[in-house]
């Protein structure tokens, strides 16, 4: 147990970090995929494409190349930089890499739940007069994600779970200091590990829960 | 497309608005294609030196076909392996018996709830305390894609499972079937046919997060392929891509036959 | 009919264990034994680290450490193409040598204490230090004090990042990558400036990018490379060690340097002294 009391500063800084990479892909995830959303059932055929397209390839590909992409390609090749200082600018670069995939799977969540929304409804709300952009998001979105607590929960634990991921593009979270822990206390393998266990399960069992509830309470009857 | 009634079907003078509007977005899509090029020409990497390498049959047979063999080995074994753990857990998760249902339970929350990557850190360097013996990379990816997945297959079996009508399996009691028999007989092989698109997107995940296996040094795609290739020609940008378009046709046509197991 | 599927996956799996279980090598006592019996050796590499031991495109090894397997190899009785190399990354060079799936390992592996309670080491067959690799126009950076303000790249899981750190440049911005090669990418893009290693794997590249970068060439820690070998492989050690010993006399040491990493510019060594134990 010493590693992990002797170096419990490190260890929740790595978990702030966790939450950090979290709540901040999170937001622009729910952003993002909306708008994927709205892209994919728009009116015009060239949104719908190249959203359609997005997905596919955001889906498919493993994260760990969607960073790689992030930190060498948007970082270095396209110059983009967000901060002076090298800490931030990889952490706003983890984070576009997290929400640019975990953006596809919201998308497809929602899309999914457009799919459980009455016909009628959208019916009912052109006869009254509203466009594309009232009808959807004033009738159908809500409704939609409301049907779709449950998913986004799961994405939301998954999403906090691929944080561990952000080593590729050098953020110092939980699993890059689980690995120098275990080269540092060697013979703690198992304490250390049950540590960092424990933390995610801390994270991600009340966020199942929560979201469990939510989509219960949240439910469209019908 | 059932959502294709958000907008009222446009008439005429509409309709041209409609196209101008579509040709407008994809020329602005264009342009920002555009400039990600240009960005990246002038940093080279368009450079024919770089690209070239990715169509020689050595570099294919070196480093991008072997990298493959690992990536498919791995994750095949994962598959078998995981739908077993989730096949048993699932009937376990089932049972009428508290003290098999809890331990289950705990079991498949627990390996749902930690990431992939430390259970594999885990599985590679613990493996020496905990059983004696260090254990290959092949075998702590395999170990980690076992755990993780099987344990959401075992969550997505077993939703099958209670989606069932309980008629079938009281018909089943009812034809004298003991309870191993109808679990086993009537209620998994309908439950599995029921959750096929879901396993099988399980297992598009699962393909994909193989590609872990690179920070234990598993010979997979991502590290056979693409850092081989790199180490010899520097051209990063360029073998990730191709790496990346070897994944999404893989995984594309997983999902086709998702679809079509799931329309049957 | 489920049941019988189920049968034929357990049997599949069971069969698949038992092929695994069986794929150890054969045992023997020192790595001298297996040469002379067996003519054949399994030795650890590094592969993605050009000038050193890098696999090509025609899959074969090349590279410093690559050279010095093949003498060594071929002074125990075991001719070149007996020799498979099995690439080896830093995490899994000891596990590699307790469970026997290679006989030696010549991988950049420096000799530590820590490392001694669980492998032995013949050599050293090269005594590197930690420098600094740069923008071949770059002027200003001299040394590790010359960092502070400036980007430094290295890669993840290595510790000589952190003691320029604290030893050298308070002020310095650290990156930490997966692989030297996206590294290099990012100092010839110019967003960092200098990569930290030991100077000989930083020679490697300068040299495979002839022109562009440059080692600084002022090292500012000695580091043993060393040939991992069992633990209380005494003879397999002392048989090594008399196999450098005529590979440092008879010249083909510095041949071998001069070929791998001598494009760089880099200054070749003296061969240095063997520490038998």
């Amino acid at each position: 147990m010493d590693a992990l009391l002797i170096e419990r500063e490190t260890i929740l800084a790595a978990f702030w970090m966790t939450i950090r990479l979290t709540a901040v892909s999170a937001l622009g995830s729910l952003v993002l995929g909306t708008l994927l959303t709205a892209m994919r059932v728009a009116p015009l055929a060239s949104l719908r494409a190249a959203a359609s397209c997005y997905v596919s390839v955001a889906r498919n590909t493993p994260l760990t190349l969607v960073l790689l992409f992030t930190g060498l390609g948007v970082g270095a090749n396209l110059g983009v930089e967000l901060s002076d200082d090298l800490a931030t600018n990889n952490f706003w670069l983890a984070c576009i890499g997290l929400t640019a995939y975990t953006s596809a799977f919201v998308c497809e969540a929602l899309r999914s739940g457009l799919n459980t929304v009455p016909v009628g409804q959208a019916e009912a709300a052109r006869s009254l007069g509203l466009g594309f952009v009232k009808t959807l998001g004033l009738i159908t979105l809500p409704q939609a994600f409301r049907a779709v607590v449950a998913p986004l929960g799961s994405i939301l634990i998954a999403l906090t779970k691929n944080t561990t991921i952000a080593l590729v593009v050098g953020v110092s979270e939980a699993s890059v200091r689980m690995r120098e822990m275990i080269e540092t206390y060697g013979d703690q393998v198992i304490e250390i590990f049950l540590g960092f266990a424990a933390g995610f399960l801390l994270l991600c069992l009340p966020m199942g829960l929560l979201f469990g509830w939510l989509s219960r309470r949240m439910a469209v009857a019908r | 497309m059932t959502y294709a009634n958000l907008y009222e079907r446009p008439g005429p003078r509409g309709v041209r608005r409609n196209r101008a509007l579509a040709a407008l977005v994809a020329l602005a899509l264009l342009a920002l294609a555009y400039v990600v090029y240009l960005r990246f020409d002038a940093r080279d990497q368009w450079a024919a030196e770089k690209w070239t390498p990715l169509l020689r049959g050595d570099v294919w047979a070196t480093f991008i076909l072997p990298g493959l063999a690992g990536t498919l080995g791995a994750a095949v074994t994962g598959v078998i392996l995981a739908g077993l753990f989730g096949l048993v857990f699932a009937t376990a998760r089932l049972s009428e018996h508290r003290w098999i249902r809890m331990p289950a339970a705990a079991v498949v929350e627990f390996f749902r709830s930690v990431p992939l990557l430390l259970l594999i850190f885990f599985a590679f360097f613990g493996s020496y305390m905990l059983i004696g013996v260090n254990i290959s990379a092949f075998a702590a990816v395999v170990f980690g894609l076992t755990l993780y997945n099987g344990s959401v297959i075992a969550e997505i079996v077993r939703a099958g499972v209670l989606s069932l009508p309980r008629g079938q399996s009281e018909a089943a009691y009812a034809t004298g079937m003991r309870k191993g028999q109808v679990m086993r007989l009537v209620l998994l092989p309908q439950a599995f046919r029921a959750m096929m698109p879901a396993i099988v997107s399980q297992f598009v995940v699962l393909l994909k997060d193989s590609a872990l296996g690179l920070i234990v040094g598993y010979d997979e795609l991502v590290d056979r392929g693409l850092n081989g290739i790199a180490a010899n020609f520097s051209n990063v940008i360029p073998a990730a891509i191709l790496i990346a378009a070897i994944f999404i046709v893989i995984n594309l046509s997983l999902d086709r036959l998702a679809h079509r197991l799931g329309a049957r | 009919m489920f049941g019988r599927s189920l049968h034929v996956t357990f049997t599949v799996i069971a069969l698949a264990a038992a092929a695994t279980a069986c794929g150890g090598q054969d045992d023997y006592a020192s790595v001298v034994d297996k040469a002379k019996t067996a003519k054949k050796l399994v030795i650890g590499v590094k592969a993605d680290q050009p000038g050193l031991g890098l696999r090509t495109p025609d899959g074969t090894f090349t590279g410093f450490d690559i050279e010095v397997a093949r003498y060594v190899a071929k002074q125990l009785g075991v001719e070149a193409k007996d020799i498979t190399f099995k690439e080896t990354v830093s995490a899994n060079r000891e596990a590699f040598i307790e469970q026997g799936q290679v006989d030696m390992v010549v991988a950049t592996y420096s000799i530590t204490d820590a490392r001694k309670q669980k492998v032995s080491f013949a050599g050293p067959y090269f005594v590197a230090g930690q420098d600094l690799l740069i923008r071949a126009g770059d002027t200003a950076l001299t040394g590790p004090e010359a960092l502070n303000g400036k980007k430094l790249c290295s890669v993840a899981g290595s510790t000589p990042a952190q003691k320029v750190k604290s030893e050298y440049a308070k002020e310095v911005q650290l990156q930490e990558e997966r692989t030297y090669s996206a590294c290099v990418d990012r100092v010839l893009g110019g967003q960092l400036d200098a990569i930290t290693t030991d100077d000989v794997i930083l020679a490697g590249y300068a040299a495979q990018h002839g022109g562009e970068l440059k080692v600084v060439g002022k090292p500012f820690s000695t580091e043993k490379y060393g040939i991992g070998l069992k633990k209380d492989d005494k003879a397999g050690r002392d048989a090594v060690n008399d196999a450098l010993e005529k590979m440092f006399a008879d010249g083909s040491w510095t041949k071998a340097l001069q070929a791998s990493v001598g494009a760089s510019g880099f200054a070749l060594p003296q061969a240095p002294k063997l520490e038998r134990y």
